[in-house]
């Protein structure tokens, strides 16, 4: 819709799944993740995810390049924390000038950078493999979402690639103009400000103009709505639920069986 | 089966001082199509709107009456049909299928019977594919055509269209005629308001004309011949496209001169695009030239004219002015705007200032004449173009055929040797398209360089030195 190549064919294991299910168990990976401040749990969670990712049926190759901003965003989070970590004990591992770098602040960065790609990934992935129709029937139906709300936020959704276009040509539209920063950020301010502006009318004027076509079509009408499109909740759903959560609790068993266990409280 | 009725009908938009409709009196009877016409300004757009109980209590203040069937349009919203103009605001969901179920929906149909309403309405308007097809895959006549099964598919007595084929090019506004066609063929007994200012294409859907008078009330009203026989010049003169009126001869130009700009094997394509928006290309436009490419919506037209006009950066080659070695797209903004003028298909998009005076004083700093200079030139800008009495107004206040001249001035404002046009007639009444093509043609005529991409062939053969046209990213002579 977004105008992105699916990373799953529709009728792959995973784009089949109910999309409020697997919110759920995004959620669950994600509390695992966050419970612990040790490097092993988000590992523990991170390495079944990735292994079990093709027999979900994702494209593994689309889908490592929709998350090639992570790596780049977690090396960073390693880094940072490693450097400006407070608990500097253990061995030092680099000393230069001001920066100093122990193995225990580099464990406190690795388990920080492991954290955000453990929650990153099962989160990208839903996304990713989620229709946002589905989504929104699914909303509706499983978690009784208000279902004149779910409709108008996908609407709304269905207008951000025109905006995107309008944005590129408003741009244009002021270089025609003589307009440019021409690198002095001042004057590169003002003209993102005077661009944003032109975005907010052009937006305003396609929401309304959506809105009263849509109320052309009785969404205000105040009639309960009926739904053509059945989500439900079928076995393969309630399996894979099951089987995430008791992956949570195996990961939870080892990690403080290990005794590595840091819970977050 | 409805009956529309206004009696002494008129609104005021909220903050105007002028009503946009007044006294309109006006009978429709089951099953008659009425074409409603009038200058632009006259309300057509506002009284369609009322028609459908669409004009919102608080943006306005409403006089008189207008009902459907004997209540209140608001009230019999449940059997009206409604199209706009742009298809891509009317599109809800994601799906054909389920965009034409969206209306069955919200007013509560049974699931079970929606499937086949949705077929039945789709197979009306002639949709060639299957339900599930993506909505944004589709062409504009292709998605106005769904959206006219979305309006269908509740059983509509009254269908009211807004100028439904304004934004397509003509393929895609034939489809969607054929389309309407099939519809009001299919349902006798349905009632239809059309506001078209295409004359010629709408007669055939039609068997009423009623003429909204440019100062309220209605101006002719009765059988289609009788009253475009008794009235054309007079809605000709208004700005109504009406059949038969005479075509002016074609100008040419009085000898063209040297190249201006050079495009070498410019080319683009986007990411993940299965063709080029447009495959490696050579264009010259040479000083008193008119260029005039034609194609349908989504050729690779604008984005030939955006490249020419130095906007955006090609793939592939690049696009020269004649004497200096840097790419266009290289260019800082000032100097390009001081040799290339470009006009965008959106007016709006080029407006930066909140009063008609103060865009056509802003001038690139480096590039500034004194005051008195720049004063001048406003003044006799905006004497050419009409726009005088407009000076002190907001730019996004004017109306189609006013902001469009605007957007044509801001561009001659730094007295460019070369301009790019994107449709600049685009969806024009006949008097500003007259303006514009007389306007077009004197600039060409005084040395000016112009390449203007169109789907108006009245236009192009009016005016056009030269004829190009672009299939699927190909530029080929015409």
């Amino acid at each position: 819709m977004l105008g992105l190549t699916p990373v799953a064919d529709p009728g792959a294991f995973i784009a089949r799944r109910n999309p409020v299910v697997k919110l759920a168990v995004a959620t669950l990976l994600s509390l695992t993740v966050l419970s612990s401040l040790d490097p092993l749990t988000p590992a523990l969670v991170l390495l079944p995810v990735l292994a079990l990712l093709p027999l979900t049926g994702v494209r593994v190759g689309r889908f490592a390049h929709r998350l090639r901003f992570l790596v780049p965003a977690a090396a960073a989070v390693v880094v940072m924390s490693a450097v400006f970590a407070a608990d500097k004990t253990g061995r030092t591992l680099v000393e230069f000038g001001p920066v100093l770098v122990t193995a225990s602040s580099l464990e406190t960065g690795a388990a920080l950078g492991l954290r955000v790609a453990a929650v990153a990934v099962p989160g990208v992935l839903i996304m990713a493999t989620t229709d946002p129709t589905e989504l929104a029937d699914s909303l509706v139906r499983q978690l009784r979402v208000s279902d004149r709300f779910a409709i108008g936020a996908l609407a709304a959704l269905r207008l951000m690639p025109l905006l995107a276009e309008e944005w590129h040509m408003i741009r244009m539209a002021r270089r025609a103009r003589g307009m440019d920063s021409g690198g002095n950020p001042v004057t590169g301010a003002r003209l993102f400000a005077s661009t944003t502006f032109g975005l907010l009318v052009a937006a305003i004027r396609k929401g309304t103009r959506l809105a009263t076509a849509m109320d052309a079509r009785g969404f205000d009408s105040g009639v309960p709505r009926t739904g053509v499109r059945r989500v439900r909740v079928d076995a393969a759903d309630r399996w894979m639920l099951a089987g995430v959560a008791a992956g949570c609790a195996v990961v939870l068993w080892t990690s403080i069986g290990l005794g590595v266990y840091r819970p977050l409280w | 089966m409805a009956k529309v009725e206004l009696r002494g009908f008129g609104w005021r938009h909220a903050g105007r001082r002028r009503p946009a409709v007044s006294g309109v009196d006006l009978r429709i009877d089951s099953g008659e199509r009425v074409l409603l016409l009038g200058a632009s300004g006259s309300g057509k757009s506002t009284l369609l709107t009322a028609m459908a109980g669409l004009l919102p209590d608080d943006s306005g203040e409403q006089t008189g009456h207008v009902t459907v069937d004997g209540r209140a349009a608001r009230d019999a919203r449940d059997r009206i049909g409604v199209v706009f103009q742009d298809p891509q605001t009317q599109l809800v969901m994601a799906r054909a299928g389920d965009d034409v179920a969206f209306g069955l929906e919200n007013r509560g149909a049974d699931p079970a019977g929606i499937p086949a309403a949705v077929r039945r309405a789709l197979d009306t308007v002639g949709f060639p594919y299957p339900a599930d097809r993506a909505t944004h895959a589709l062409s504009g006549g292709e998605q106005q055509r769904l959206v006219l099964a979305g309006a269908i598919a509740t059983g509509p007595r009254l269908l009211l269209l807004d100028e439904p084929t304004a934004n397509l090019d003509p393929a895609g506004a034939a489809l969607v005629r054929e389309a309407i066609s099939g519809v009001l063929t299919e349902n006798p007994d349905t009632t239809m308001v059309l506001v078209e200012h295409r004359v010629a294409e709408a007669l055939p859907l039609v068997d009423r004309v009623v003429v909204l008078g440019a100062d309220g009330g209605v101006l002719a009203d009765g059988p289609a011949a009788e009253v475009l026989h008794r009235h054309g010049e007079r809605l000709a003169a208004q700005g109504v496209w009406v059949p038969g009126t005479p075509v002016d001869r074609p100008r040419r130009s009085p000898g063209t001169g040297p190249a201006l700009v050079t495009a070498q094997r410019v080319g683009l394509r986007h990411p993940d695009a299965d063709r080029a928006a447009l495959a490696p290309t050579d264009l010259r436009i040479h000083a008193a030239e008119l260029v005039a490419v034609t194609g349908a919506n989504g050729s690779g037209k604008s984005t030939l004219a955006r490249l020419v006009g130095g906007l955006s950066t090609p793939g592939t080659g690049a696009v020269y002015s004649t004497g200096d070695r840097r790419p266009l797209h290289r260019w800082r903004a000032a100097p390009l705007a001081a040799r290339i003028g470009s006009v965008f298909q959106n007016p709006e998009h080029q407006f930066v200032t909140s009063r008609v005076r103060d865009e056509l004083n802003l001038r690139p700093r480096r590039h500034a004449d004194p005051p008195a200079r720049i004063a001048a030139r406003t003044t006799e800008l905006l004497e050419r173009l009409r726009l005088e009495h407009l000076a002190e107004a907001n730019p996004f206040s004017l109306s189609g055929g006013e902001a469009r001249r605007l957007s044509v001035a801001t561009a001659l404002a730094t007295a460019p040797a070369v301009l790019v046009f994107d449709e600049p007639t685009f969806g024009q009444d006949r008097r500003t398209w007259r303006e514009l093509t007389d306007l077009i043609a004197g600039l060409r005529d005084s040395g000016t360089g112009i390449l203007v991409v169109s789907h108006d062939t009245d236009f192009v053969t009016a005016v056009a030195d030269r004829r190009l046209s672009m299939v699927e990213g190909e530029l080929c002579s015409a």
